[in-house]
């Protein structure tokens, strides 16, 4: 494998507040190939949109700040790029997209008009083109009588057109990286499947890479390629989807595909909560930060971190269980 | 089968829109709720759940028709037996962030509805507080501490004992765990099944997360656009779904397991719901359905009992 696409390395962010520093993101590191999709899931305030925030650099300044670690696309390093420098990146090579659509939709311009600005911005071709491009867009995403559509503004389409709109924007300048943040989530489960089907259906003709976050496993599992499971500002196991799914290793990784119900599953078996809440990020613990939610807690998880243990090429975990002197429980 | 605790008769609430207009959130709808179960209503977002709790709760007039607990027209009650019908039906509500006054202790929040039944005073009702807390997986510690302090999970807890607090036979749990994080959301519907155990309860479970609906219920009612199109057992309702709907809406739902999802065949609605206040005419979801016939749009498919104990407005099975 030559250069990844993306490359995240100890990434580290805090915010300053009137209680402290919140450390949101702890040291992450992985990488994104070109074409593939790359899932974090986590619970919330785990960290998953700051880590996409910083990749985008829209983490505000202050009260927050990168305060370790390198982001590098294609070579060259996000971190250390200037605010002018960062536009030339963003939306032309990696494209986002919020859960909220209308935060970055302008309520007040034409959709056509927000579209043919938007690529007239980063390509120097004519403005008909640019409308034609605009259509082209739109048929992408599966928007039916797109020329009409072009005249009006977004609150008169429904909330998954518009979250069509907001993927045909951030495609706009046909980006390597696609950032998708809990795309669905404000979805029916009807529409959340016509959006699905049309990321794969994207990457399929356009071979762009895409992070998606959510905390839905089912979406995880029908869209990953390989999976990021983030607790308490870090990345406690990765690795391939079948890998996480069939072969969890860590425990907190476990707890989260017990505590969820299958359609297809036995009604009369209990779900298997994860007890506790996750810890406060002001004063994360001295050991494992999941230690005190752990049934299989041991005395040096309270107070050691413990290192990532490689398992397979694609499968890493972060705890004291993979020790080869710790008992294993399954 | 069980007794009948509330009978839902051709039950509609509409809205004024201004200029006119109404718009049908729930539109002529029929269902019972036996003693001791679970009855779960899923459907997208808009399509009634929550007004139809809210006016089986009396949070709403109903437009017409009729809701029927133990025997007496809930919208009919007065005087006496209102505080008496107030006691025996609670509601569970989705945000549990909004839902508690954050100026008051958590023992005033869990003890306001005793104090208005004037059920426990005193030591009496510092003891029930401290139990209920208990029940609920909290402790009494907790009595003294304001909402703020909690964390979601927790929060929907105090609602629970808030809702528990008066004896209630029947709770409408509208999206009790929808806030809350994937982990959370198993220990509130353990404590819910427990409880339901241990005090009898019966349960409406409003959700649209139709995977922890399934766990939870022993019948689901699946709403579209202000209609109920189906009612039947979990299991069956899964596996023998008749509504296009219904089939529909199961095969939209992911499964958190990357083998079944790859072989799994499955049915795309395309377009977005239409709107309440200008639904197509016939059947609701026709404009959607992958099976629709003439008539469909001509006629409103009659609710009617399709199966044993299944329910469907299809037609279908006409
Ligand atoms: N602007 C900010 N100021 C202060 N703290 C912040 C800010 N943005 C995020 N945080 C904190 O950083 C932590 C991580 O937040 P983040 O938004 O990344 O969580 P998340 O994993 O995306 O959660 P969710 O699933 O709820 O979206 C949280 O503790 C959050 O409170
Ligand atoms: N007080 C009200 N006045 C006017 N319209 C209302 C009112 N309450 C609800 N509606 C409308 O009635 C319809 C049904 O709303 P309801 O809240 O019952 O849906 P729901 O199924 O609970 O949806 P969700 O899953 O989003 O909670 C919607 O179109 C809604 O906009
Ligand atoms: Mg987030
Ligand atoms: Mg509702």
């Amino acid at each position: 494998m030559g250069q990844a696409l993306l490359e995240i390395n100890e990434l580290a962010v805090s915010f300053s507040t009137q209680g402290g520093e919140v450390q949101a993101v702890r040291g992450v590191t992985f990488a994104v190939e070109k074409g593939e999709t790359v899932a974090i899931v986590g619970e919330s305030g785990c960290g998953k949109s700051v880590t996409a925030q910083s990749i985008m650099r829209l983490i505000p300044e202050p009260p927050g700040r990168i305060k370790n670690g390198t982001i590098h696309m294609n070579g060259k390093d996000l971190a250390s790029l200037s605010e002018k420098q960062m536009r030339g990146v963003r939306g032309k090579q990696i494209g986002m997209i919020f859960q909220d659509p209308m935060t970055s939709l302008n309520p007040t311009l034409k959709v056509g008009d927000q579209l043919t600005e938007g690529i007239l911005v980063h390509q120097k071709i004519s403005k008909n083109e640019a409308k034609q491009e605009a259509i082209n867009l739109l048929n992408l995403v599966g928007i039916a009588n797109p020329e009409e559509r072009l005249n009006q503004y977004p609150h008169q389409f429904s909330g998954g057109m518009r979250q069509r709109l907001m993927i045909a924007m951030a495609l706009m300048c046909k980006p390597e990286l696609l950032i998708a943040d809990e795309p669905t989530t404000a979805l029916d489960v009807t529409i959340q499947a016509q959006i699905i089907d049309l990321f794969k259906e994207i990457q399929r003709k356009t071979g762009v890479a895409i992070i998606i976050i959510t905390h839905d496993l089912g979406v995880v599992a029908q869209i990953a390629d390989r999976i990021n499971v983030m607790y308490a500002g870090e990345i406690v196991e990765t690795g391939t989807v079948k890998e996480i799914f069939y072969d969890p290793q860590h425990p907190y990784t476990r707890g989260l595909l017990d505590s969820v119900p299958r359609l297809d599953g036995d009604r009369t078996q209990k779900l298997i909560p994860i007890v506790g809440s996750p810890p406060d990020l002001f004063s994360p613990p001295e050991g494992c930060a999941f230690a005190a939610r752990c049934d299989y807690a041991m005395d040096v998880c309270l107070s050691h971190d413990p290192e990532h243990t490689k398992l397979t090429d694609h499968h890493y975990t972060k705890c004291w269980l993979q020790d080869k002197r710790a008992q294993k429980p399954f | 089968m069980a007794k009948k605790l509330v009978e839902v008769k051709n039950l509609q609430k509409h809205f004024d829109v201004g200029k006119g207009k109404k718009l049908k959130a729930v539109n002529d709808i029929s269902f019972d709720v036996y003693e001791g179960e679970t009855l779960g209503l899923v459907g997208e977002s808009g399509c009634g759940k929550s007004t139809t709790g809210r006016t089986i709760i009396r949070l709403y007039e109903a437009t017409s028709g009729e809701v029927v607990f133990r025997g007496d027209n809930v919208h009919k009650i007065k005087g006496k037996k209102v505080k008496e019908f107030n006691r025996r039906m609670q509601m569970i509500f989705q945000d549990p962030y909004a839902s508690l006054n954050p100026r008051m202790a958590v023992e005033d929040i869990i003890a306001e509805g005793m104090d208005i039944h004037g059920i426990y005073q005193g030591k009496e009702r510092t003891k029930r507080v401290h139990e209920l807390l208990e029940t609920v997986g909290l402790n009494s510690e907790h009595a003294t501490r304001f909402p703020h302090e909690f964390s979601g999970g927790q929060r929907q807890r105090i609602g629970i004992a808030r809702a528990l607090a008066v004896d209630p036979e029947f709770i409408i749990a509208d999206e009790p765990i929808s806030a809350l994080d994937v982990s959370i959301q198993a220990q509130v519907v353990n404590l819910m099944k427990d409880l339901q155990k241990d005090h009898g309860l019966t349960y409406l479970f409003i959700a649209h997360d139709l995977s922890m609906v399934k766990h939870i219920s022993d019948r689901i009612g699946v709403m579209y656009l202000g209609g109920l199109m189906e009612l039947a057992d979990s299991e069956d309702l899964y596996k023998e779904p008749l509504h296009p709907y219904t089939k529909a809406l199961l095969s939209s739902i992911p499964i958190p397991d990357p083998q079944k999802e790859e072989e799994r065949k499955r049915t795309i609605l395309s377009g977005d719901v239409p709107s309440p206040i200008d639904p197509p005419s016939g059947c609701p979801f026709r404009t959607r359905c992958p099976d629709a016939m003439d008539v469909c749009a001509k006629e409103r498919p009659v609710w009617q009992e399709a199966r044993p104990n299944h329910y469907v407005a299809c037609h279908l099975y006409e």
